[in-house]
Protein backbone atom coordinates (compact mmCIF):
# COMPACT_ATOMS: atom_id res chain seq x y z
CA UNK A 1 0.00 0.00 0.00
CA UNK A 2 1.34 3.54 -1.08
CA UNK A 3 1.82 6.24 1.66
CA UNK A 4 -1.46 8.33 0.27
CA UNK A 5 -3.52 5.26 0.10
CA UNK A 6 -2.39 4.74 3.69
CA UNK A 7 -3.24 8.35 4.76
CA UNK A 8 -6.66 8.09 3.17
CA UNK A 9 -7.26 4.65 4.31
CA UNK A 10 -6.11 5.65 8.05
CA UNK A 11 -8.68 9.10 8.10
CA UNK A 12 -11.46 7.01 6.77
CA UNK A 13 -11.06 4.69 9.79
CA UNK A 14 -10.89 7.09 12.29
CA UNK A 15 -13.43 9.95 11.17
CA UNK A 16 -16.30 7.22 10.26
CA UNK A 17 -16.04 3.86 11.57
CA UNK A 18 -17.91 3.81 14.54
CA UNK A 19 -16.31 2.48 17.87
CA UNK A 20 -17.47 -1.48 17.91
CA UNK A 21 -17.78 -1.96 14.20
CA UNK A 22 -15.39 -4.52 13.19
CA UNK A 23 -15.70 -3.74 9.32
CA UNK A 24 -12.79 -3.67 7.45
CA UNK A 25 -11.86 -1.39 4.79
CA UNK A 26 -10.02 -1.84 2.26
CA UNK A 27 -9.03 0.24 -1.22
CA UNK A 28 -11.97 -1.18 -3.02
CA UNK A 29 -14.74 -1.43 0.10
CA UNK A 30 -17.32 0.95 -0.89
CA UNK A 31 -17.46 3.94 1.10
CA UNK A 32 -21.11 5.66 0.58
CA UNK A 33 -22.76 3.34 -1.25
CA UNK A 34 -22.89 1.21 1.52
CA UNK A 35 -23.61 4.22 3.88
CA UNK A 36 -20.36 4.04 5.80
CA UNK A 37 -20.16 7.61 4.51
CA UNK A 38 -22.69 9.89 3.84
CA UNK A 39 -22.81 12.82 1.18
CA UNK A 40 -23.10 14.89 4.12
CA UNK A 41 -20.32 13.80 6.37
CA UNK A 42 -18.31 13.35 2.86
CA UNK A 43 -17.68 17.19 3.90
CA UNK A 44 -14.88 16.51 6.25
CA UNK A 45 -12.88 13.92 3.89
CA UNK A 46 -12.99 16.55 1.16
CA UNK A 47 -11.68 19.35 3.51
CA UNK A 48 -9.22 16.98 4.74
CA UNK A 49 -7.77 15.88 1.36
CA UNK A 50 -7.47 19.94 0.34
CA UNK A 51 -5.85 20.92 3.28
CA UNK A 52 -3.27 18.03 3.54
CA UNK A 53 -2.38 17.68 -0.48
CA UNK A 54 -2.97 21.48 -1.23
CA UNK A 55 -5.22 20.69 -3.63
CA UNK A 56 -8.55 22.12 -4.69
CA UNK A 57 -11.26 19.86 -5.91
CA UNK A 58 -14.00 21.25 -7.23
CA UNK A 59 -17.75 20.62 -6.37
CA UNK A 60 -18.23 19.15 -9.56
CA UNK A 61 -15.49 16.92 -9.41
CA UNK A 62 -16.49 16.20 -5.52
CA UNK A 63 -19.28 13.39 -6.86
CA UNK A 64 -20.43 10.57 -4.32
CA UNK A 65 -18.97 8.12 -7.12
CA UNK A 66 -15.43 9.87 -6.67
CA UNK A 67 -15.79 9.35 -3.35
CA UNK A 68 -17.06 5.67 -3.16
CA UNK A 69 -13.51 3.99 -2.24
CA UNK A 70 -10.16 4.87 -1.15
CA UNK A 71 -8.88 3.60 -4.61
CA UNK A 72 -11.11 6.15 -6.35
CA UNK A 73 -10.85 8.97 -3.88
CA UNK A 74 -6.31 8.23 -4.43
CA UNK A 75 -7.16 8.81 -7.79
CA UNK A 76 -8.98 12.13 -7.57
CA UNK A 77 -6.32 13.90 -5.28
CA UNK A 78 -3.60 12.25 -7.83
CA UNK A 79 -5.16 14.02 -10.30
CA UNK A 80 -5.72 17.07 -9.06
CA UNK A 81 -2.14 17.17 -7.52
CA UNK A 82 -1.03 16.82 -10.92
CA UNK A 83 -3.33 19.84 -12.48
CA UNK A 84 -1.85 21.89 -9.08
CA UNK A 85 0.65 22.26 -6.39
CA UNK A 86 1.18 19.98 -3.02
CA UNK A 87 2.98 16.89 -2.02
CA UNK A 88 1.76 13.82 -2.59
CA UNK B 1 -44.44 20.75 -22.78
CA UNK B 2 -47.00 17.78 -21.73
CA UNK B 3 -46.84 15.05 -19.31
CA UNK B 4 -45.24 12.59 -22.45
CA UNK B 5 -44.82 9.57 -22.64
CA UNK B 6 -41.13 9.60 -22.54
CA UNK B 7 -41.68 11.65 -19.36
CA UNK B 8 -44.06 9.07 -17.75
CA UNK B 9 -41.51 6.30 -18.77
CA UNK B 10 -38.59 7.90 -16.98
CA UNK B 11 -40.59 7.87 -13.83
CA UNK B 12 -42.20 4.51 -13.98
CA UNK B 13 -38.60 3.48 -14.22
CA UNK B 14 -37.56 5.21 -11.35
CA UNK B 15 -40.69 3.68 -9.19
CA UNK B 16 -39.85 0.23 -9.98
CA UNK B 17 -36.30 0.72 -9.15
CA UNK B 18 -37.60 1.52 -5.64
CA UNK B 19 -39.39 -1.32 -5.85
CA UNK B 20 -37.21 -3.46 -7.07
CA UNK B 21 -34.75 -2.76 -4.07
CA UNK B 22 -37.06 -3.23 -1.60
CA UNK B 23 -37.72 0.34 -0.62
CA UNK B 24 -41.60 0.97 -1.53
CA UNK B 25 -43.23 2.86 1.03
CA UNK B 26 -47.34 1.87 1.05
CA UNK B 27 -49.36 3.32 3.47
CA UNK B 28 -51.80 1.45 5.31
CA UNK B 29 -55.28 2.50 5.85
CA UNK B 30 -56.37 3.35 9.56
CA UNK B 31 -59.92 3.42 10.10
CA UNK B 32 -60.22 4.29 14.15
CA UNK B 33 -58.15 7.45 16.05
CA UNK B 34 -54.67 7.05 16.74
CA UNK B 35 -54.69 4.60 20.15
CA UNK B 36 -52.74 1.43 21.23
CA UNK B 37 -55.38 -0.77 19.09
CA UNK B 38 -56.49 0.50 15.77
CA UNK B 39 -58.22 -0.66 12.77
CA UNK B 40 -56.09 -1.47 9.84
CA UNK B 41 -56.99 -1.83 5.98
CA UNK B 42 -53.93 -4.34 4.76
CA UNK B 43 -53.44 -4.50 2.23
CA UNK B 44 -55.87 -1.86 0.64
CA UNK B 45 -59.28 -3.36 0.01
CA UNK B 46 -59.28 -5.98 2.61
CA UNK B 47 -61.47 -6.21 5.21
CA UNK B 48 -60.19 -4.20 8.51
CA UNK B 49 -58.11 -5.66 11.22
CA UNK B 50 -58.05 -5.16 14.59
CA UNK B 51 -54.23 -4.79 15.94
CA UNK B 52 -52.51 -3.40 18.56
CA UNK B 53 -50.40 -0.53 17.54
CA UNK B 54 -47.01 -0.55 18.74
CA UNK B 55 -45.03 1.81 16.35
CA UNK B 56 -46.62 5.21 16.63
CA UNK B 57 -45.03 8.06 18.37
CA UNK B 58 -48.37 8.92 20.43
CA UNK B 59 -45.42 8.73 23.81
CA UNK B 60 -48.48 10.06 26.11
CA UNK B 61 -51.40 8.23 24.85
CA UNK B 62 -52.99 12.32 24.05
CA UNK B 63 -53.83 11.82 20.49
CA UNK B 64 -57.35 10.65 20.93
CA UNK B 65 -57.70 11.86 24.07
CA UNK B 66 -61.03 13.18 25.43
CA UNK B 67 -60.20 16.47 27.21
CA UNK B 68 -57.86 17.35 24.23
CA UNK B 69 -60.72 16.69 21.52
CA UNK B 70 -62.43 18.87 23.78
CA UNK B 71 -60.75 21.04 23.85
CA UNK B 72 -59.72 21.26 19.99
CA UNK B 73 -63.28 21.88 19.41
CA UNK B 74 -63.58 24.53 21.95
CA UNK B 75 -60.54 25.62 19.76
CA UNK B 76 -62.06 25.23 16.72
CA UNK B 77 -65.47 26.78 17.76
CA UNK B 78 -64.02 30.40 19.64
CA UNK B 79 -61.16 30.93 16.95
CA UNK B 80 -62.51 29.50 13.32
CA UNK B 81 -60.98 26.59 11.18
CA UNK B 82 -58.31 28.27 9.17
CA UNK B 83 -56.10 31.09 9.52
CA UNK B 84 -55.82 31.89 5.94
CA UNK B 85 -52.43 33.83 6.46
CA UNK B 86 -48.88 33.31 7.44
CA UNK B 87 -48.06 34.26 10.88
CA UNK B 88 -46.57 37.75 10.09
CA UNK B 89 -49.57 39.36 7.53
CA UNK B 90 -52.96 38.49 9.52
CA UNK B 91 -52.29 34.79 10.80
CA UNK B 92 -51.09 35.33 14.63
CA UNK B 93 -53.89 35.00 17.28
CA UNK B 94 -53.78 35.68 20.73
CA UNK B 95 -53.68 32.20 21.16
CA UNK B 96 -50.86 31.12 19.31
CA UNK B 97 -49.00 33.73 21.61
CA UNK B 98 -49.97 32.31 24.78
CA UNK B 99 -48.86 28.49 23.05
CA UNK B 100 -45.40 29.85 22.73
CA UNK B 101 -45.21 31.70 26.13
CA UNK B 102 -46.09 28.39 27.84
CA UNK B 103 -44.04 26.14 25.67
CA UNK B 104 -41.10 28.53 26.75
CA UNK B 105 -42.11 27.80 30.18
CA UNK B 106 -42.06 23.89 30.05
CA UNK B 107 -39.01 23.82 28.49
CA UNK B 108 -37.00 26.92 30.49
CA UNK B 109 -36.37 28.57 27.77
CA UNK B 110 -36.35 32.46 27.07
CA UNK B 111 -38.74 32.47 23.88
CA UNK B 112 -40.57 30.21 21.45
CA UNK B 113 -42.07 30.48 17.71
CA UNK B 114 -44.45 27.90 16.41
CA UNK B 115 -43.82 26.22 13.31
CA UNK B 116 -46.04 24.16 10.88
CA UNK B 117 -43.79 21.14 11.89
CA UNK B 118 -40.31 20.99 13.34
CA UNK B 119 -39.44 19.45 10.20
CA UNK B 120 -39.84 22.95 9.09
CA UNK B 121 -38.62 24.17 12.17
CA UNK B 122 -35.36 22.57 11.32
CA UNK B 123 -35.00 23.06 7.74
CA UNK B 124 -35.56 27.01 8.75
CA UNK B 125 -33.57 27.51 11.86
CA UNK B 126 -29.75 26.90 10.62
CA UNK B 127 -30.02 29.28 7.69
CA UNK B 128 -31.53 31.85 9.51
CA UNK B 129 -29.48 32.32 12.52
CA UNK B 130 -25.94 31.13 11.09
CA UNK B 131 -23.85 32.13 8.27
CA UNK B 132 -20.74 31.70 6.54
CA UNK B 133 -18.59 32.46 9.38
CA UNK B 134 -19.91 29.92 11.46
CA UNK B 135 -19.37 26.26 11.93
CA UNK B 136 -22.02 23.26 12.49
CA UNK B 137 -21.05 20.52 14.20
CA UNK B 138 -23.70 17.72 14.24
CA UNK B 139 -23.62 13.98 15.24
CA UNK B 140 -23.98 11.91 12.09
CA UNK B 141 -27.43 10.31 13.28
CA UNK B 142 -29.59 13.81 14.08
CA UNK B 143 -32.75 13.18 12.00
CA UNK B 144 -32.56 13.63 8.44
CA UNK B 145 -34.52 17.27 8.53
CA UNK B 146 -31.62 18.64 10.65
CA UNK B 147 -29.28 17.76 7.37
CA UNK B 148 -31.79 19.35 5.14
CA UNK B 149 -31.31 22.40 7.19
CA UNK B 150 -28.14 22.20 7.50
CA UNK B 151 -28.12 22.29 3.86
CA UNK B 152 -29.79 25.18 3.38
CA UNK B 153 -27.48 26.74 5.69
CA UNK B 154 -23.93 28.40 4.19
CA UNK B 155 -21.88 28.12 7.44
CA UNK B 156 -19.77 25.02 7.33
CA UNK B 157 -20.97 21.91 7.96
CA UNK B 158 -19.33 19.29 10.01
CA UNK B 159 -19.90 16.22 11.98
CA UNK B 160 -18.68 13.86 14.70
CA UNK B 161 -19.61 10.28 15.43
CA UNK B 162 -22.71 9.37 16.83
CA UNK B 163 -22.30 10.21 20.42
CA UNK B 164 -18.49 10.34 20.63
CA UNK B 165 -17.44 13.02 22.83
CA UNK B 166 -13.68 12.49 22.21
CA UNK B 167 -14.60 13.01 18.48
CA UNK B 168 -16.63 16.25 19.01
CA UNK B 169 -14.11 18.11 21.18
CA UNK B 170 -11.39 17.76 18.23
CA UNK B 171 -13.98 19.39 16.11
CA UNK B 172 -14.53 21.93 18.62
CA UNK B 173 -10.61 22.99 18.46
CA UNK B 174 -10.12 22.11 14.83
CA UNK B 175 -13.02 25.51 14.39
CA UNK B 176 -11.62 27.91 16.86
CA UNK B 177 -11.37 30.19 13.71
CA UNK B 178 -14.78 30.35 13.23
CA UNK B 179 -17.11 33.27 14.07
CA UNK B 180 -19.76 31.28 15.92
CA UNK B 181 -19.61 27.48 16.58
CA UNK B 182 -23.33 25.12 17.04
CA UNK B 183 -23.05 21.84 18.60
CA UNK B 184 -26.11 20.08 17.01
CA UNK B 185 -27.31 17.13 18.58
CA UNK B 186 -30.97 15.26 18.34
CA UNK B 187 -31.70 14.86 22.08
CA UNK B 188 -33.16 11.01 22.33
CA UNK B 189 -32.02 9.18 18.20
CA UNK B 190 -35.46 8.43 16.69
CA UNK B 191 -34.05 4.93 15.04
CA UNK B 192 -31.91 3.84 17.99
CA UNK B 193 -33.78 5.01 21.09
CA UNK B 194 -30.89 6.33 22.76
CA UNK B 195 -30.14 9.55 24.35
CA UNK B 196 -27.61 12.35 23.25
CA UNK B 197 -25.11 12.79 26.60
CA UNK B 198 -25.90 16.33 27.04
CA UNK B 199 -24.03 17.18 30.16
CA UNK B 200 -20.86 16.32 28.36
CA UNK B 201 -22.24 18.40 25.33
CA UNK B 202 -22.70 21.21 27.34
CA UNK B 203 -19.53 21.38 28.93
CA UNK B 204 -17.56 20.86 25.71
CA UNK B 205 -19.97 23.54 24.28
CA UNK B 206 -18.97 25.99 27.15
CA UNK B 207 -15.05 24.94 27.51
CA UNK B 208 -14.75 25.81 23.36
CA UNK B 209 -17.42 28.40 23.24
CA UNK B 210 -19.76 26.87 21.35
CA UNK B 211 -23.54 26.70 21.53
CA UNK B 212 -26.07 23.41 21.81
CA UNK B 213 -29.11 23.06 19.76
CA UNK B 214 -31.10 20.27 20.68
CA UNK B 215 -34.40 18.04 18.60
CA UNK B 216 -36.29 17.05 21.42
CA UNK B 217 -38.86 15.99 18.87
CA UNK B 218 -38.88 12.15 20.70
CA UNK B 219 -38.24 13.24 24.16
CA UNK B 220 -40.91 16.43 25.37
CA UNK B 221 -43.41 15.78 27.66
CA UNK B 222 -41.71 12.27 28.73
CA UNK B 223 -38.19 12.14 29.19
CA UNK B 224 -37.29 13.93 32.44
CA UNK B 225 -38.64 13.40 35.83
CA UNK B 226 -41.58 15.79 34.96
CA UNK B 227 -41.00 15.56 31.08
CA UNK B 228 -39.61 18.80 30.21
CA UNK B 229 -37.06 16.52 28.16
CA UNK B 230 -33.59 14.93 27.59
CA UNK B 231 -32.11 18.79 28.69
CA UNK B 232 -33.66 17.92 32.25
CA UNK B 233 -33.33 14.37 32.13
CA UNK B 234 -29.17 15.41 32.09
CA UNK B 235 -29.49 17.82 34.67
CA UNK B 236 -28.89 20.80 32.33
CA UNK B 237 -32.15 22.38 32.16
CA UNK B 238 -32.03 26.06 31.13
CA UNK B 239 -28.31 25.39 29.82
CA UNK B 240 -29.59 24.95 25.57
CA UNK B 241 -29.69 27.55 23.81
CA UNK B 242 -32.55 26.14 21.29
CA UNK B 243 -34.43 23.61 21.22
CA UNK B 244 -36.54 22.45 18.65
CA UNK B 245 -39.70 20.05 19.13
CA UNK B 246 -42.66 18.97 17.96
CA UNK B 247 -46.49 19.02 19.00
CA UNK B 248 -46.50 15.92 16.55
CA UNK B 249 -45.61 13.18 18.63
CA UNK B 250 -46.32 13.27 22.53
CA UNK B 251 -48.02 16.30 22.52
CA UNK B 252 -51.27 15.59 21.25
CA UNK B 253 -49.79 14.02 18.01
CA UNK B 254 -51.63 16.22 15.23
CA UNK B 255 -49.19 18.44 13.55
CA UNK B 256 -47.09 22.09 14.31
CA UNK B 257 -43.50 22.06 15.91
CA UNK B 258 -41.39 24.78 17.32
CA UNK B 259 -37.48 26.59 17.78
CA UNK B 260 -37.00 27.34 21.35
CA UNK B 261 -34.60 28.86 23.16
CA UNK B 262 -32.67 32.28 23.21
CA UNK B 263 -34.32 35.52 22.87
CA UNK B 264 -32.72 36.57 20.14
CA UNK B 265 -32.11 33.65 17.96
CA UNK B 266 -36.14 33.07 18.17
CA UNK B 267 -36.50 36.03 16.91
CA UNK B 268 -33.84 36.03 14.28
CA UNK B 269 -35.78 33.33 12.91
CA UNK B 270 -39.03 34.79 13.11
CA UNK B 271 -37.75 37.86 10.66
CA UNK B 272 -35.40 35.56 8.23
CA UNK B 273 -36.59 31.63 8.38
CA UNK B 274 -38.38 30.84 5.61
CA UNK B 275 -40.51 28.22 6.57
CA UNK B 276 -42.04 30.20 9.00
CA UNK B 277 -42.53 33.49 6.93
CA UNK B 278 -44.21 31.38 4.10
CA UNK B 279 -46.12 29.08 5.57
CA UNK B 280 -49.50 29.34 7.61
CA UNK B 281 -50.26 29.90 10.61
CA UNK B 282 -51.05 26.45 12.67
CA UNK B 283 -54.86 25.94 12.52
CA UNK B 284 -56.51 27.27 15.88
CA UNK B 285 -58.09 23.94 16.45
CA UNK B 286 -54.41 22.41 16.83
CA UNK B 287 -53.59 25.50 19.26
CA UNK B 288 -56.30 24.52 21.35
CA UNK B 289 -55.76 21.05 22.07
CA UNK B 290 -52.02 21.45 22.68
CA UNK B 291 -53.04 24.29 25.29
CA UNK B 292 -55.06 21.01 26.89
CA UNK B 293 -52.02 19.23 26.39
CA UNK B 294 -49.40 21.17 28.28
CA UNK B 295 -52.16 21.41 31.04
CA UNK B 296 -52.57 17.91 31.75
CA UNK B 297 -49.22 16.90 31.51
CA UNK B 298 -47.99 20.31 33.84
CA UNK B 299 -50.26 19.11 36.33
CA UNK B 300 -49.28 15.43 36.88
CA UNK B 301 -46.78 13.43 35.53
CA UNK B 302 -48.86 10.10 35.63
CA UNK B 303 -48.38 9.59 31.67
CA UNK B 304 -45.11 9.51 31.26
CA UNK B 305 -44.98 7.81 34.70
CA UNK B 306 -46.74 5.04 32.79
CA UNK B 307 -45.09 5.49 29.64
CA UNK B 308 -41.92 4.64 31.89
CA UNK B 309 -42.97 1.58 33.40
CA UNK B 310 -44.48 0.46 29.58
CA UNK B 311 -41.38 0.89 28.19
CA UNK B 312 -39.15 -1.08 31.41
CA UNK B 313 -41.60 -4.03 31.13
CA UNK B 314 -41.65 -4.11 27.23
CA UNK B 315 -38.07 -4.32 27.61
CA UNK B 316 -37.87 -7.12 30.18
CA UNK B 317 -40.71 -8.67 27.97
CA UNK B 318 -38.67 -8.97 24.43
CA UNK B 319 -35.42 -9.51 26.53
CA UNK B 320 -36.90 -12.66 28.32
CA UNK B 321 -37.82 -13.85 25.26
CA UNK B 322 -34.21 -13.80 23.68
CA UNK B 323 -34.22 -11.07 21.30
CA UNK B 324 -31.38 -8.60 20.24
CA UNK B 325 -32.16 -5.15 21.60
CA UNK B 326 -30.26 -1.90 21.95
CA UNK B 327 -29.75 -0.90 24.79
CA UNK B 328 -31.54 2.40 26.44
CA UNK B 329 -34.27 3.75 28.51
CA UNK B 330 -36.55 5.57 26.42
CA UNK B 331 -39.75 4.31 25.16
CA UNK B 332 -38.40 3.63 21.76
CA UNK B 333 -36.63 0.13 22.19
CA UNK B 334 -35.50 -1.66 18.70
CA UNK B 335 -35.71 -5.32 17.80
CA UNK B 336 -32.61 -6.25 16.22
CA UNK B 337 -33.14 -8.60 12.78
CA UNK B 338 -29.98 -6.90 10.93
CA UNK B 339 -31.40 -8.37 7.72
CA UNK B 340 -33.34 -5.85 5.38
CA UNK B 341 -35.45 -8.98 3.99
CA UNK B 342 -35.78 -10.25 7.72
CA UNK B 343 -37.38 -7.04 8.65
CA UNK B 344 -39.74 -6.56 6.27
CA UNK B 345 -41.14 -10.72 6.77
CA UNK B 346 -40.95 -9.89 10.37
CA UNK B 347 -42.87 -7.33 10.62
CA UNK B 348 -45.83 -8.88 7.70
CA UNK B 349 -46.20 -11.49 10.17
CA UNK B 350 -46.98 -9.66 13.27
CA UNK B 351 -49.60 -8.03 11.50
CA UNK B 352 -50.87 -11.36 10.69
CA UNK B 353 -50.60 -12.19 14.76
CA UNK B 354 -52.57 -8.90 15.27
CA UNK B 355 -49.28 -6.48 16.15
CA UNK B 356 -48.75 -3.30 14.30
CA UNK B 357 -45.07 -2.58 13.87
CA UNK B 358 -42.73 -1.87 10.85
CA UNK B 359 -39.50 -3.10 10.19
CA UNK B 360 -36.63 -0.22 9.28
CA UNK B 361 -33.92 -0.53 7.07
CA UNK B 362 -31.59 0.73 4.84
CA UNK B 363 -31.56 3.86 4.43
CA UNK B 364 -33.11 4.67 7.31
CA UNK B 365 -30.87 2.96 9.21
CA UNK B 366 -27.39 1.91 8.25
CA UNK B 367 -27.03 -1.20 6.11
CA UNK B 368 -26.90 -4.30 7.95
CA UNK B 369 -28.79 -2.22 11.05
CA UNK B 370 -32.59 -3.50 10.15
CA UNK B 371 -34.89 -3.55 13.21
CA UNK B 372 -38.25 -3.77 14.29
CA UNK B 373 -38.57 -0.48 15.45
CA UNK B 374 -41.24 -0.33 18.40
CA UNK B 375 -42.20 2.33 20.72
CA UNK B 376 -43.87 2.48 23.74
CA UNK B 377 -47.28 4.94 24.21
CA UNK B 378 -48.95 5.85 27.79
CA UNK B 379 -52.02 4.52 26.43
CA UNK B 380 -50.82 0.62 26.43
CA UNK B 381 -52.12 -0.97 29.09
CA UNK B 382 -50.34 -4.77 30.48
CA UNK B 383 -52.48 -6.17 28.82
CA UNK B 384 -51.57 -5.19 25.48
CA UNK B 385 -47.87 -5.52 25.99
CA UNK B 386 -48.61 -8.98 27.39
CA UNK B 387 -50.62 -9.86 24.41
CA UNK B 388 -47.75 -8.29 21.97
CA UNK B 389 -45.19 -10.30 23.26
CA UNK B 390 -46.82 -13.75 22.69
CA UNK B 391 -46.95 -12.62 18.78
CA UNK B 392 -43.22 -11.43 19.19
CA UNK B 393 -42.45 -15.09 20.78
CA UNK B 394 -44.66 -16.73 17.33
CA UNK B 395 -42.76 -14.76 15.04
CA UNK B 396 -39.43 -15.20 16.51
CA UNK B 397 -39.95 -18.85 16.71
CA UNK B 398 -40.45 -19.16 13.38
CA UNK B 399 -38.03 -17.65 12.19
CA UNK B 400 -35.61 -19.23 14.59
CA UNK B 401 -34.23 -16.10 15.70
CA UNK B 402 -34.86 -16.24 19.28
CA UNK B 403 -31.52 -16.60 21.58
CA UNK B 404 -29.70 -15.67 19.28
CA UNK B 405 -27.00 -12.43 19.18
CA UNK B 406 -25.61 -9.82 16.44
CA UNK B 407 -22.96 -12.26 14.88
CA UNK B 408 -25.32 -15.51 15.21
CA UNK B 409 -27.91 -13.36 13.25
CA UNK B 410 -25.94 -12.07 10.97
CA UNK B 411 -24.43 -14.95 10.01
CA UNK B 412 -27.82 -17.40 9.90
CA UNK B 413 -29.06 -14.76 7.19
CA UNK B 414 -25.86 -13.95 5.70
CA UNK B 415 -26.00 -17.12 3.53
Amino acid sequence: MDEITKVVRDYIIREYVQEGDDREISETTPLLSSGLVDSFSMVSLLRFLEKKYAIHIPDADATPEAFDTVQRIVALVRRFHRAGVGSV
Amino acid sequence: MSFSDTVRHSYQSDIEGIKTTGLFKEERYIHSPQSSEIEVEFPVGSQTKKCINICSNNYLGLSSHPEVIAAAHAGLDARGYGMSSVRFICGTQDIHRELENRLSEFLGTEDTLLFPSCMDANAGFFEACLNEQDVMIADRLVHASIVDGMRLCKAMQDTYKHSDMSHLEEKLQEHQDKRFRMVITDGVFSMDGDMAKLAEIVALAEKYKAMVFVDDSHATGFIGKTGRGTHEHCGVFGKIDVITTTLGKALGGASGGCVSGRRELVEMCRQRARPYLFSNAVAPVIVGGALKVLDLISTTTERRDKLEWNAEYWRGLLKEAGFDLKEGHTPIVPVMLYDAKLAQDFARDLFDEGVYAVGFFFPVVPKGQARIRTQLSAAHDKHHLDTAIEAFKKVGKKHGILGLGKKELVAKFAA
